[in-house]
């Protein structure tokens, strides 16, 4: 096999605050084939933001990466130097967030930005560069490229914005996206047109996608594999068919619970999971579930479970899902009060 | 509430570490302490402190009549005779009078920041809540008096009031007031706006009403900040109109006056300029600083 | 873009005619008789009274109102009482000399402020930054006319490096001479502005280089320099625009205090001298041309501001701004 695009091992980021110390991400492991489509789901503040920064080595100055490796082909990201560190940001990977409107710069046409990126990371010409440019702009569904490659961010809509945002992931060629939430500040009806071109063009360049949501709809759509997280932590990694198959988590259970269903019949009302997460400065020495898990039992809160691969490929990290012990949903807890 | 909920359910962690984060969680959110923290801020505070005790207490702190003249002993050097800083053309105890000098800039400097302060705050909360016809005329003359650089307008007003700190205060004064009316006018038009001042106008409250006791109380912040920082600019205001000759007249001793008589003997007695200038200086900073302090507290997003 | 500036200069039309009420009010507001301080207590009264009536002091003051602004609108700024020139000749003649000063310090103020203003938010919180924080609050705490004695005493009493007096002409005193008598007011005008801008320059430098088109931008590997002095410069710029027609003024109000310190022949003399012998129909026109001169100086800031910023052109003309 050949080798994989992105290798996370025990990634760990912290964040050193006043009162103290954050476990934003707590030892998160995952890797990333060509051409797969990885999702990461979790609510806020799970990490997942900060996992996806931390890959591109890009975080506030409160946070560092405290251990683990980031390997890029193989290349180990944290230890490269700061020509090849631009190189792989502009090059190889590429990001897309959230907020499409403030991605680009206000005060800068969108075609200038595109041609000064490419000239970072290529040596070519700006006729060339602006070439290029423009038939990545058609090639994200963006009418009239030649006008707007002369417009400024603010001219144009959201989804647009986000397009643009694509289109120079593909002048750079990137191999890796990291999309954290790319849809949610987009309206309903672009947010799919946005996400069905991410996967025609990865499907087309071969690329892999990172995708970072919180909707689990989103991750049944485009991803090959998920991965869980909560509060720093990486509850369950698997495929995306085992996972709506046969969870295993009882936060999964949760999440999965907590989706709206479509469905026409389903007039039931929508499960929560109630209580809040834990505060990332007090983690680290039980589950960080076992507040708000109705399967609680003493072990939870006396040592942190240890992530174990039960079946070949799905990795969950509770102590009553093992190779020998099974949970079973729904199964009624004797230790609650 | 989040933050007792969660901890509540945390037993397994000791209650010490829990009750000591949320301690420094706490002390690390109250504004005194995050003023406390800014070491500048801090320094600032001592700064005014120490100017506004020399001000309240010029006649125990004096040292010499702060108005003999002593014609056989004029420019003295500092250090000799019992005379701190030395003294003046005529002989005047140079620190003495820059002590009762403090009195005078620090009065007039909150004097005039006091009134202009307070009838720029009416006129922006009226021009900010009434909008319409009186905001355009209220804000139309307020630009008039904003294309007057400010000590020109100071000056003009001097040259028909005359001289005196009643005046100067009044001078100073009503210069001011167009930026505090700016200031209160952006933030009443931005409180105008927010939710709850509509439900209190469903609940019937009367506009009077609503302006004072909802609207005003959340402009004070803002007004706060640049009313510190004010008082350091009227404090050089105050010396610039001395300094020319037309605010607090000798024999009086202000800062500015006493620099203006340092001026015309430089090459003779360079002290007596460069202390008081000094003083004019430090306490400059000082205001300046609190005020930094202060935005710092208040404004999460300046965030130094 | 057009729209919208023309819709800017008709808004001037009002703020100038409250400038020249203001100074009207104020010049009806002088205490004492402008006929008795222009021929002295001791002149005959029937005389007087004649000569208030040349002058159309007994007219209502609705119609001294009308010919007040008429004058000016016609160049007449009044008469110097006590110089016996007509007060906008006089302003004439000594207008370039302080143009000149605080023109010229205003553009190094900006250019070292600006610069040490973006190392400073480059490298906030390190030593640079508190070196340099420390230096801008002394520029904008040090009284302008305190720093012009401190600096004659250093340069040119004590060093002697320096002339402590006057403007050198070019034609006459030769370049060298020129410049050597601009450095000491030209330095000391451009403190004060000098600190304003090096923390304006700072405070939104740091917002844009904590924003999220920046933070894009790093994740797209530009190179540091191209997203510090190209990117977030060009974004934190219409804060640093803003201050400058204000920063002008500063100048320009140091300029008045200082002169006088080095007798250079400006305006700032002028009014020292109007003070002194309390030439108040002199000290009014001058603050009224000054005033004038500054609604034109905003404006001229708001329209280039306008033009650099894209965003508020077009949203000015969708009727947001």
């Amino acid at each position: 096999m050949s080798e994989p695009i992105l290798k996370v091992d025990n990634l760990k980021t912290y964040f050193f605050l006043a009162s103290g110390t954050a476990k934003a991400v707590d030892g998160v492991s995952f890797t990333l084939d060509k051409g797969e489509t990885l999702g990461i789901v979790g609510e806020s503040g799970s990490g997942k933001s900060v996992t996806a920064k931390s890959i591109i080595r890009l975080l506030e100055a409160v946070g560092r990466i405290v251990d683990g490796s980031i390997l890029f082909e193989g290349k180990d990201v944290l230890k490269m130097d700061n020509k090849e560190l631009m190189d792989y940001r502009g090059r190889d990977a590429s990001m897309i967030f959230q907020d499409p409107m403030t991605s680009l710069d206000p005060v800068f046409k969108i075609g200038y930005q595109m041609v000064e990126n490419m000239r970072a990371h290529q040596d070519i010409s700006r006729e060339e560069a602006k070439k290029t440019c423009i038939q990545a702009l058609r090639a994200v569904g963006i009418p009239q490229p030649e006008v707007r490659f002369d417009s400024y961010a603010f001219e144009l809509s959201g989804g647009m914005c986000q397009r643009v945002i694509i289109a120079m992931a593909l002048c750079s060629g990137a191999k890796l996206i990291i999309a954290d939430e790319p849809t949610t500040a987009l309206d309903v009806t672009v947010q799919a047109q946005v996400l069905k071109l991410l996967k025609q063009l990865q499907e087309q360049n071969d690329m892999a996608l990172l995708l970072i949501t919180h909707n689990l709809g989103v991750v049944w759509e485009m991803c090959d594999k998920v991965m869980v997280m909560y509060a720093g932590k990486n509850v369950e990694y698997t495929t995306t068919g085992r996972l709506y198959e046969k969870p295993l988590h009882p936060y999964t259970w949760g999440l999965l619970d907590s989706m709206p269903s479509l469905s026409l019949d389903s007039k039931e009302e929508l499960k929560t999971i109630k209580g809040t997460p834990p505060d990332l400065r007090l983690t680290g020495t039980c589950c960080n579930f076992y507040n708000r898990c109705p399967y609680v039992k003493p072990i939870c809160r006396q040592c942190v479970p240890e992530q174990v691969e039960v079946e070949p490929g799905h990795f969950v990290s509770c102590h009553f899902q093992t190779k020998e012990k099974r949970l079973t949903r729904g199964e009624v807890n004797p230790y609650e009060e | 509430m989040k933050e007792t909920n969660m901890v509540r359910d945390h037993d397994s962690i000791s209650e010490a570490a829990q009750a000591e984060m949320i301690r420094k969680e706490r002390r690390a959110n109250n504004a005194w302490h995050k003023f406390c923290r800014n070491k500048a801020a801090v320094v600032g505070l001592l700064i005014i402190l120490v100017m506004v005790f020399l001000g309240l207490f010029a006649p125990w702190i004096s040292t010499h009549d702060p108005n003999a003249i002593d014609v056989l002993h004029p420019y003295l050097k500092p250090m000799t005779e019992g005379h701190l800083f030395g003294t003046d053309d005529v002989g005047r105890d140079l620190f003495s009078r820059i002590v009762y000098g403090a009195r005078m800039s620090v009065l007039v400097a909150l004097g005039s920041t006091l009134l202009g302060g307070i009838i720029g705050i009416v006129l922006g909360l009226f021009a900010g809540y009434l909008g319409g016809a009186v905001d355009s005329i209220i804000m139309r003359i307020m630009d008039g008096m904003f294309a007057f650089p400010f000590i020109l307008l100071s000056i003009l007003l001097v040259t028909i009031l005359g001289s005196g700190v009643f005046n100067v205060i009044l001078a100073i004064g009503i210069g001011n007031v167009p930026r505090f009316a700016r200031v209160v006018r952006g933030q009443v038009i931005i409180a105008k706006n927010e939710e709850y001042c509509n439900a209190e106008k469903v609940l019937g409250a009367s506009k009077i009403r609503l302006m004072f006791s909802h609207i005003l109380p959340n402009t004070l912040s803002e007004v706060i900040i640049y009313a510190t920082l004010n008082i350091g600019s009227a404090i050089i205001s105050e010396a610039s109109l001395s300094f020319l000759g037309l605010g607090i007249l000798i024999p009086t001793a202000s800062w500015g006056n006493i620099l203006k008589a340092g001026k015309n003997c430089l090459l003779k007695a360079p002290w007596i300029a460069t202390f008081s200038g000094l003083f004019i200086f430090i306490t400059v900073i000082g205001f300046n600083l609190v005020g930094d302090g202060i935005r710092d507290v208040m404004d999460p997003k300046m965030k130094r | 873009m057009v729209k919208t500036i023309l819709k800017r200069l008709l808004q001037v039309v009002p703020t100038l005619l409250i400038v020249i009420t203001i100074t009207f009010v104020v010049t009806r507001m002088i205490p004492g008789d402008p006929v008795t301080a222009m021929v002295g207590e001791d002149f005959d009264a029937s005389k007087m009274e004649e000569l208030r009536e040349q002058m159309g002091l007994n007219d209502s003051l609705l119609v001294q109102y009308g010919r007040y602004v008429n004058g000016i609108l016609h160049g007449d700024f009044g008469q110097s009482y006590y110089f016996h020139q007509s007060a906008l000749s006089m302003i004439a003649s000594r207008l370039p000399n302080t143009l000149l000063l605080s023109v010229l310090s205003l553009i190094i103020a900006i250019a070292v402020g600006m610069i040490f203003g973006i190392i400073s938010a480059q490298r906030q919180s390190t030593m640079w930054d508190y070196v340099l924080t420390v230096l801008s609050l002394f520029g904008i705490s040090a009284p302008v006319f305190w720093v012009a004695i401190m600096l004659v005493l250093l340069f040119s009493v004590n060093l002697g490096w320096l002339p402590t007096y006057g403007m050198a002409s070019i034609q006459a005193d030769g370049m060298v001479e020129f410049l050597r008598h601009l450095c000491l007011p030209c330095l000391c005008l451009s403190i004060i502005p000098m600190g304003t801008f090096m923390r304006i320059t700072r405070s939104s430098m740091i917002e844009a280089l904590g924003s999220n088109s920046v933070r894009a931008l790093r994740t797209r590997g530009i190179s540091e320099r191209a997203v510090v002095w190209k990117h977030a410069l060009k974004n934190a710029l219409p804060p640093i625009l803003t201050v400058i027609g204000m920063q002008f003024a500063g100048c320009f109000a140091g300029a008045v205090l200082t002169e006088n310190i080095f007798s250079w022949p400006g305006m700032g003399t002028m009014i020292q001298s109007a003070i002194d012998s309390r030439d108040y129909s002199l000290i009014q026109a001058t603050v009224l041309v000054i005033a004038l001169a500054f609604v034109v100086i905003n404006l001229v800031t708001d329209i280039v501001y306008m033009i650099i910023n894209p965003k508020v052109a077009a949203g000015a003309e969708k009727g947001g701004m």
